[in-house]
């Protein structure tokens, strides 16, 4: 499992009720139902993709973030994940809001537009960034909405979102970020992930 | 054809007090099982047949000596592997494979029922079938699941026995019968009544039936059940077995040669008052106004799993409605999945040997059975 999962899931009680939103092939999903004893439910888009999470047992249903988290009632899972998809949607701000609608508090990562070797390649080659993180061409890229991790924290905060914790992800190294180490960590870090709540 | 001893058949002595204000007693409920039921009794699975279906689910139907209509999904190894579980499934009162129906003889003379068969509803056909568990000594069923028609008696079931089933499974259905489908099934009524061999339903005393109008039924029916596509794929416009158009009204095209003889066998094997009678049980269907407007109400006392399966090609029952039955579960935060299957076979697409289907059936089924 790779290691943005493992974090996400530390920063999960146990026995919770969670929303996974985009759980792909539930990979996230199976690891805390069953080591975390966690009610987990499942959204996702691609059809393929909901057959493998029911092959895993997974509670998932197909649908659109967009359209499909209205049917959830305020505040019906503890958390609600939403794991590099943000910058896909046609409207995240909506999203957003939906996630923390839904959820008690809502489990947020970003691919950082901001890190440096994106900064790199747009700076020295000149043509749109690819990183493990964003591994698309610019033409059959998912994403519309890139953002650095400086503009999600501006963006929340401006929104009166309360972060409880900003972690920022370089391969295998996980850092907290602070109002102090912002500039720094956004130059470094591949992936944000934020706990957050209204 | 000794029908008798083909079918099994419970008769129920309880009074059931139907929802016309009728009670009745001491009726039959034919049904068949498939597989065994293990010593915990709890993986049993109750099928609820559609429209036209009967409690021979799966292999040959020895009645109409053709396969059972859910061959692809049930039986050993197959989605519903009765090597695995016990499969149940009950003809529904109104039906004419046996259960208690408008071809049954009344008990003071030998006149058929016809239309003296009370007018039933989904409600009525799942608590007569409720019997089959006390019959079988089933507290919980496994699980419970049903295309179209089917599927209404799921969600009927589940509704009326909270807590008798651990999942749930609805598939290609609606919790209220829309107007298109009340339409759709008016159409096949008044074929059939239209045929003068009909006579008020009293038709068997005269060796007559209507077979015309049941075979229109049919053929109109047959249609909603198939996609555009489907139907433009198989048939086009394709002759049947001529060079050239006959400037006559004779089967022409192959579309109209295949409707023809979808109609003729049904006639064969079906009865057209119990035709009647099935189509108003469910136009009648209609959860969310049992539940005074609020669907949710109908699963608030359940803690079953649901799987709620459409597909995309399906008009009839599209993926919308088994939609809203998702919503309304999320919405009382029942545990509720959700998928549409890819399909260009219409609203017989749960009939049919469609791969992604049945894998899902399959997976949630043994998964679920795991975690019991």
């Amino acid at each position: 499992m790779k290691n943005e999962f493992k974090v996400i899931a530390d920063l999960i009680e146990k026995n919770r009720k969670v929303l996974d939103v985009g759980c792909a092939d539930g990979v996230l999903m199976k690891y805390l139902k069953d080591n975390k004893n966690i009610d987990i439910r499942g959204l996702e888009i691609s059809k393929d993709k909901v057959q493998e999470c029911i092959a895993k047992g997974l509670t998932v249903i197909e649908g659109n973030a967009e359209k499909d988290l209205k049917q959830f009632p305020n505040k019906s899972f503890d958390y609600v994940i939403l794991s590099q998809t943000l910058q896909a949607f046609l409207n995240p701000e909506l999203v957003l809001n939906e996630l923390l609608r839904v959820g008690k508090k809502a489990i947020v990562t970003i691919p950082n537009f901001g890190y440096w070797k994106v900064r790199f390649h747009l700076l020295f080659k000149g043509t749109m960034p690819i990183t493990k993180a964003l591994p698309d061409e610019w033409y059959s890229t998912p994403n519309l909405h890139m953002c650095t991790i400086k503009d999600f924290v501006y963006f929340v905060k401006s929104r009166d979102i309360k972060i409880f914790k900003s972690l920022a992800l370089n391969n295998l190294n996980t850092s907290l970020i602070n109002k102090n180490n912002l500039t720094i960590k956004n130059f470094f870090a591949d992936l944000g992930i934020f706990l957050i709540e209204k | 054809m000794n029908i008798e001893k083909d079918i099994k058949t419970l008769i129920v002595k309880k009074p059931l007090r139907l929802d016309c204000g009728k009670t009745i007693k001491d009726f039959p409920i034919a049904y068949e099982t498939y597989g065994s039921l293990n010593s915990k009794k709890d993986n049993a699975i109750l099928v609820f047949h559609a429209l036209t279906g009967d409690q021979f689910v799966t292999g040959l139907n020895p009645i109409t000596k053709k396969d059972g209509w859910w061959s692809y999904a049930v039986g050993p190894n197959k989605a519903i592997d009765t090597n695995k579980y016990f499969v149940i499934c009950s003809n529904v009162i109104g039906g004419c494979m046996g259960s208690y129906g408008p071809s049954h003889k009344n008990s003071d003379n030998n006149s058929i029922l016809g239309t003296n068969f009370p007018v039933i509803t989904i409600n009525d056909i799942v608590n007569a079938q409720y019997n089959l568990l006390e019959h079988f000594g089933i507290d919980k069923l496994f699980s419970i699941t049903g295309g179209s028609m089917g599927g209404m008696q799921v969600l009927q079931f589940i509704s009326n026995f909270p807590d008798k089933s651990k999942t749930v499974i609805p598939i290609a259905t609606t919790s209220s019968h829309s107007a298109q489908n009340i339409a759709f099934n008016e159409l096949g009524r008044q074929a059939i009544t239209a045929d003068s061999n009909w006579n008020d339903g009293n038709y068997s005393s005269n060796n007559t039936s209507p077979g015309k109008g049941l075979a229109v039924a049919r053929m109109a029916a047959h249609i909603t059940y198939l996609s555009k596509k489907g139907l433009q794929e198989k048939f086009g416009r394709k002759l049947q077995e001529r060079e050239d158009l006959k400037f006559g009204f004779d089967a022409d095209f192959q579309i109209e040669s295949y409707l023809r003889y979808q109609g003729s066998v049904f006639v064969d094997r079906f009865d057209a008052n119990s035709y009647l009678y099935i189509t108003r049980a469910m136009d009648y269907f209609d959860l969310t106004k049992q539940f005074k407007g609020n669907l949710s109400d109908a699963f608030k006392h359940t803690k079953a799993k649901f799987f709620i399966i459409s597909f995309t090609s399906d008009w009839l029952y599209p993926t919308q409605e088994n939609k809203d039955i998702v919503i309304a579960l999320n919405s009382i935060g029942a545990d509720v999945g959700f998928v549409e299957i890819e399909s260009d076979k219409g609203h017989d697409s749960f009939l049919l040997d469609v791969p992604d289907f049945l894998n899902a059936i399959k997976n949630f089924l043994d998964k679920s059975y795991i975690e019991n």
